[in-house]
Formats: C-alpha cells, structure tokens, sequence
C-alpha cells in the first residue's frame, strides 16, 4: 500500500520495461538456436571422438605384404619378415598371419575361388608398433630390404591422412554452422533491440532529456537482451543436453552409434551456451542500441 | 582579487545564464517556428514565455533543453556556445536543466518514486544520498500518498505535479516549465507557482511558457512574449527579487 512505502526499502526499478510482449518469441527463437548450436558441438565432439580412436587404431599398426621369392615357401618368407621386423626399434610385435587369413582378405575380390592354394597369394605379416616411437615404414621397409624380403610396407599412413582430413573438414564444417548460428541470433537480437527501441523510444527520449548518455541508454538495452539471451541460452541447453543424454542411453556405451559415440561428459559442453548467448546477445544490442540511439 | 574574478567583473555577459542572438528556427524544410530572436537572461531571473497557439514557446523552451537545434543563429547557455555542440556533451548541460514537458513524458512502468528520482539516478547518484529528499518532496507536491502508484494510475493534477517533482528533485539551474499549470485546479497552481518562486529565490533561473494570463498577471514576473516566432518588444528584465 502507498501509504506503507517505506524510502528505505526503495529499490531503484530498471529504467526499461522488466518484460516485452515479444519476449516469449524472442526466447523461442534464441532458443532454437542455441539448441542447434550445443547439437552441433555435440556432434563436433563424437565426430572428434571417432576420428581420434580411429586415428590410433591405423597408426599403432602396420601391415607388410610378403612376397616369396626364388624357392621359398610364403609362409617361410612372411616368418623370416616377422623375425626382421620384430627386431626393428619402434616394432612392439610382428605377426606372420595365417595364410587363410590372407585369403579371407583376397575373396571378396576374387568370389568363391575353389582352390585358392594354386595362386600366388601374399601373405601378410601384422606388424604393432611403439605408441610413443613407432617405426616409420622406410625404416620397416629398410630392415626388410637387409634381409632379401621382396615385401611392401602399408603404414596405413593414406588413411590416416583420409581421417585427419575428414577430421578437419568435420570440424571446420562446424565451426561455420557456429558461426553461422551465432549470427543468425545476433540478427535477431538486433532485430528486437530495434524493434525495442522503436516501442520505448518515450523511454529512450525521457532518459535523453534527463541528461543520459548514450551510453548509458544502450547499456539498458545490452543487460536486458543479454538477460533474455541467457534465459534462451539456457532452455536451449538443456534441451540440446537432454536429447544427448537421451542418445548416450539409447546408444548405449558408445553412444547414438558406435561412429559417432557421445560420452556423458560431453555434455559439460553445452554449459557456457547461456553465457555466450548472452555476449552475442549483448554485443548485437550494443552496436544495434548506439547507432540507433545517435540518430535519435 | 583573482584574475578570473577580475575577468568576470568586467564581462558584462558574466552573470547571464542563456543568450539567444538571431536565432530561428525550423523543423525540417517547414516555415520558421521562431524567426531572429535575441535574448539574455540573468542567472536567477524568472520569466515567463507568453503568446498564442504556434507562436513558438515550446520551441525556445526546446532550443533551451537540447532537444533541437536552431537554423539560425547561436545559444548560449552557463557561457557555453551550445548552437553545435556534439551530442556526446549535451548530456552534462541537460543535466543542470529541469524540464516539465507540456505532454509530461512519465515512463508509465515506474512508480511515481522512481519517476522523481530518474534525474538523480542518471547523473550517477546513490540512493542512499536522495531517497529522503525525493520522498520529502513528493510529499511537497501533495503526492506522499502515491509515491508507489504508477503515473496510468493518477489523476491529472498529480501527474502533472509528479512531472514538477521529477524537474526539480536535482535543484537544475535552470527550471523550465511547458504549460505546468494546464491540468491543475487554481489553487493546485498557485502551489506550484510557489514552489517555483521557491526554488527561484534558491538560485534556480525559471522559465515558464504559459496561457494562464492570470498567473503572469499576478506574478509581475517579466514576460518574454512571442507571436508568429518573433519575440515583441520585451518589459526591462532583471534577477527576480
């Protein structure tokens, strides 16, 4: 009541409007984007993820591809290659494989051979490598060539180069989805700042005359979407975290699939979504609220 | 005596507060809303602006707060050439003025308390430092009851009167009024018209743009009287009493 206002207890209320009617709309649609900005890191993540494990997979290991020579047998030539290689530095293990290893390999090339005994068909020596120093393949194929082994050296360095490539345009890709994203709700924030603007230009006009700066008006204008954005941030976090978890359940311990495999702590990822809402909220506000302000 | 002070001694323009020296005035490409006019104003004289409909008060009262620009001429205000200064500093000059907009300009989402203390909090002031004044002040202009309420939800008068409190709660050096007794009943008006002497006999230069032919009348302020944008022959002025 009135008559029980105590100007002590007076707590200076906010020069703009606590709430818009287009708040809601605003909301919604920073929201939506923030929520395909915390998927889309999600994604960058797993995808990450993968080419990483995959990554590791090809470069612990080599595969050498013996051929026998002069009056050898393949399996003698692919054991005399796993002894050279398995006293090469770099090399943890070297492997000569079974020759219906080699043949399992060769028949979806070749269909259902009968016999395949009667061609000439490589065997193949499974060559691990030191994780910290591997062995690179011309010293492999150095140690191989000192022994008189008519060999070749698949490092798998071709698909690795394939991985990290895929890696870096998966990543690039999505930092431009970003970028993107981030765009479209700085637009639309100063799409409402100048909508705002229009709708409490007596505001803006009171404060002027009162002796604001412009500054000073646009700064109530950066808080209050910056505000907005953070709440929006924030429902669009939560929603991109949850349908994570989601994905991580269904996909069981390798996530929505084993290509893309989304770990729970990757869902911290999503946390400084209402911050960085509320900066491009913010900045897009304070540009937008100064230069329209100055032509007031 | 100092060489600032001796300056000012013989500066005959040392103790004006406004000067206006052929100024018109036009919005956009529209005919001249105040044509040559040329006036000096003392610091803490009280005028009034008097003159028909379109005779161009509400225009000089804008010249005077920053709100426009003339096409002619030059202003000064507390010894500053304001004609063409930047934006960026009329914010310090606005802030020495206090102004009761003809049409008011209450933010209708803030309390009438707020409404009054904006000024204060604008220029950077800590509630702690006004509260009390601005509390004791609506009080003054008869609104210690509705110092919660919001403007939609006052009356006329006591939106009018908020209007006062907000002009004068930073004790502005110059005081400019647009028609502040319009809405008010007669004796509402001579109560302002006191707090306005009031605060005139504190320092405060006022102007004030009125019809109400009976308060200048009665006042025997001096009357800067305009018609069709150009001020007639003007009584002597001088500091009020």
């Amino acid at each position: 009541m009135s008559a029980a206002f105590d100007p002590q207890r007076w707590k200076p209320a906010s020069f703009l409007p606590e709430a818009e009617a287009r708040d809601p709309a605003l909301i919604f649609v920073v929201a939506v984007l923030c929520f395909l900005a915390c998927l889309t890191g999600l994604m960058v993540i797993a995808g990450d993820r993968a080419a990483h494990g995959w990554q590791n997979q090809l470069t612990g290991e080599a595969t050498v591809i013996v051929r026998a020579r002069g009056g050898e047998t393949p399996d003698a030539a692919a054991a005399r290659a796993a002894e050279a290689l398995a006293a090469v530095p770099g090399v943890t293990e070297a492997r000569a494989l079974e020759k219906e290893k080699a043949y399992e390999l060769i028949r979806p090339w070749l269909g259902d051979v009968a016999d395949l005994e009667d061609l000439p068909v490589p065997r193949l020596v499974a060559v691990g490598l030191d994780d910290r120093k591997p062995a690179t393949a011309a010293v492999l194929d150095k140690a191989l060539k000192a022994q008189g082994i008519d060999a070749v050296v698949d490092d798998h360095s071709v698909w690795i180069e394939d991985i990290r490539c895929a890696a870096g345009v998966v990543r690039w890709t999505a930092a431009s989805i970003l970028a993107l994203i981030a765009g479209a709700a700085g637009a639309v924030v100063a799409f409402a700042t100048r909508a705002g603007i229009a709708a409490r230009r007596d505001v803006v006009e009171v404060l002027h005359l009162a002796g604001a700066e412009d500054a000073q008006i646009a700064n109530l204008f950066e808080l209050r979407f910056a505000r907005v954005a953070a709440v929006a941030g924030a429902i669009g976090a939560v929603a991109a975290g949850a349908l994570g978890a989601m994905l991580r359940l269904i996909g069981g311990g390798e996530g929505i699939t084993p290509a893309l495999p989304i770990a729970w702590a990757d869902l911290l990822a999503v946390l400084p979504c209402p911050v960085l809402a509320a900066l491009v909220a913010a900045v897009a506000a304070r540009i937008t609220a100064r230069r329209l302000i100055q032509r007031l | 005596m100092s060489r600032n002070a001796s300056a000012a001694a013989d500066d005959p323009t040392a103790d004006e507060i406004l000067r206006f020296a052929g100024v018109s005035m036009r919005y956009g490409r529209g005919p001249e809303v105040l044509n040559d006019v040329s006036l000096s104003l003392p610091r803490g004289s009280f005028h009034f602006v008097t003159g028909p409909s379109g005779a161009g008060k509400s225009s000089l009262l804008k010249l005077i707060y920053l709100a426009a620009r003339p096409s002619s001429g030059s202003v000064r205000l507390f010894g500053e050439d304001v004609t063409a200064m930047p934006a960026r500093e009329m914010p310090r000059i606005r802030r020495r003025i206090g102004v009761v907009f003809q049409d008011l300009l209450l933010l209708d989402h803030l309390s009438a308390f707020d409404n009054t203390a904006l000024p204060l909090r604008i220029a950077g002031h800590k509630a702690a430092e006004y509260r009390n004044d601005v509390a004791e002040l609506l009080t003054w202009v008869g609104l210690g009851q509705r110092m919660e309420a919001l403007p939609p939800t006052l009356a006329g008068g006591e939106k009018q009167r908020l209007a006062i409190a907000r002009a004068v709660v930073n004790r502005p050096e110059i005081l400019l009024a647009d028609e502040p007794t319009g809405n008010v009943d007669h004796e509402m008006a001579l109560r302002i018209y006191r707090l306005f002497v009031e605060l005139n006999r504190l320092g405060t230069t006022v102007i004030i743009a009125t019809h109400d032919q009976d308060l200048v009348a009665r006042s025997g302020r001096p009357v800067l009287h305009l018609e069709r944008g150009r001020l007639r022959p003007m009584p002597p002025m001088g500091p009020a009493e």
